[in-house]
């Protein structure tokens, strides 16, 4: 993993994976480690996104390493019209890694080309996040003790939602069954059922939420978004049929957890969040450790 | 075989003749071998009548013989092109054009926003389907389908 860029999740195989939830945990017990002393990690935020940032920077500060970098576009010389190509040769010759979050499709990869030093991804467009899905990953392994032979259960937005067909890839190593809970407009596209098909994993579908989740050992939520929708009325007709409540989580499994990529707008409501199944905030604090891992095995310090 | 009995376009000495292109993606396989940049004589017919294609157009170029991989690059507007090469008037070979199994350039990706439309940068597809053709990006892993499919 040695200076090689992490731009989507399947850069990385089941091994590697491992290896970096497992320097994750190790971080998780000792969060302060003086291993980047003199090291300087670009974070380019070509798009705001201010939770995630700070999780690398912390991640950064944490490991003793400094940070540079700006957390929106219009304050950089992409204002100026400085191509991505520019921006990303300036910036290697000032620091050693570089994190990138960027509205546009596939510029991780493109970074990745041009680039001398490795680029993490972190986020580009709808398509790839995948220190989302590492942590998703760790914050499954930590609460189940495993990651094998687990029931997932994926509801809302299943057609767009990027960081659900990432953590369909990645939990795809490990002999998953998966419930699919969506409205029919942003059902999960054919292209990965096909995917699921070939590699013989099971998968159910349907599109009520209650009871469906009762065997389920993690529910994944998502934000079911109205510019989603062709046809306004549709939106309005499911926007609250998606939205899981206390009462639905009486019948479900006692280990099961709740988890959210975040920011939530009301598809988990607020009496949820006391139940000791609610998992979300957790999840959060768990992307510190898991990016302190990708940066230390990236950098080679680990 | 009319042009045995009339030849619409005239013949050449030695060269290179690319027949049943269609009619509409002439120019872009003008523009993707580039005959737009070169010395040598190059002559062309367009909506003539095809009993495949319904209008179809047919290209000579004199003097040039093009590598095999440069000429599959026009598989993706020309599927069907049959190529005949001339050495003294006369066809020494015969050839069909297959669509290689990835391509870099000549096409563009549909995805509005892809970095490959935002960025000056050359496009890169691998192609997950030939007939009809389906292109996969490699940067934003959109797929282009025949119906979608545009020529830079």
């Amino acid at each position: 993993m040695k200076n090689r860029s992490l731009v989507s999740i399947t850069d990385y195989n089941k091994d590697e994976m491992l290896q970096i939830l497992d320097l994750a945990a190790e971080f998780e017990k000792r969060p302060r480690q003086d291993l980047l002393h003199g090291s300087v990690v670009a974070t380019l935020f070509f798009e705001p996104s201010t939770r995630t940032r700070l999780s690398f920077e912390s991640a950064v500060n944490r490991l003793g390493g400094s940070v540079i970098g700006f957390s929106d576009s219009s304050s950089s010389s992409v204002s100026k019209g400085e191509t991505l190509k520019d921006t990303i040769l300036t910036v290697s010759n000032y620091s050693d890694l570089i994190v990138m979050r960027h509205p546009l499709e596939g510029s991780a990869k493109y970074a990745s080309e041009v680039a001398p030093v490795p680029i993490i991804n972190a986020g580009d467009g709808a398509h790839q996040h995948p220190t989302q899905t590492l942590l998703d990953m760790y914050s499954i392994r930590k609460t189940q003790g495993r990651l094998d032979n687990l029931r997932i259960c994926m509801v809302g937005d299943l057609k767009y939602g990027r960081t659900v067909h990432s953590l369909l890839f990645a939990m795809s190593h490990f002999n998953p069954v998966f419930i699919f809970i969506a409205p029919e407009e942003l059902k999960m596209p054919d292209e990965y059922k096909l995917f699921l098909d070939k590699n013989g994993i099971e998968y159910h579908e349907y599109k009520d939420l209650a009871d469906n989740m009762d065997h389920a050992d993690i529910i994944y939520m998502t934000r079911v978004q109205r510019e989603r929708f062709s046809d306004p009325l549709e939106y309005e007709k499911v926007k609250n049929v998606y939205i899981l409540r206390n009462s639905m989580l009486a019948n479900t499994k006692p280990n099961v957890k709740v988890l959210h990529p975040l920011p939530r707008v009301n598809e988990i409501n607020y009496d949820v969040d006391s139940n000791p199944k609610a998992y979300y905030f957790e999840q959060a604090l768990n992307g510190v450790y898991t990016r302190m891992a990708i940066i230390s095995k990236i950098l080679g310090v680990k | 075989m009319e042009e045995k009995k009339e030849l619409k376009v005239s013949a050449i000495k030695n060269g290179t003749v690319i027949d049943h292109i269609p009619s509409q993606n002439l120019f872009s396989v003008i523009n993707i071998l580039g005959l737009n940049k070169i010395q040598q004589q190059v002559t062309f017919g367009f909506n003539l009548e095809s009993q495949k294609l319904g209008k179809k157009a047919i290209i000579k170029v004199a003097d040039i013989f093009f590598k095999d991989e440069d000429l599959n690059k026009i598989s993706l507007v020309a599927p069907d092109a049959k190529l005949n090469i001339i050495r003294d008037y006369e066809v020494v070979e015969k050839k069909v054009v297959t669509v290689p199994n990835e391509i870099s350039g000549i096409a563009k990706c549909m995805n509005p926003k892809c970095i490959t439309n935002h960025e000056q940068m050359v496009t890169s597809f691998e192609v997950v389907q030939k007939k009809p053709v389906a292109l996969k990006c490699r940067y934003c892993e959109k797929i282009t389908d025949n119906n979608h499919l545009e020529i830079v």
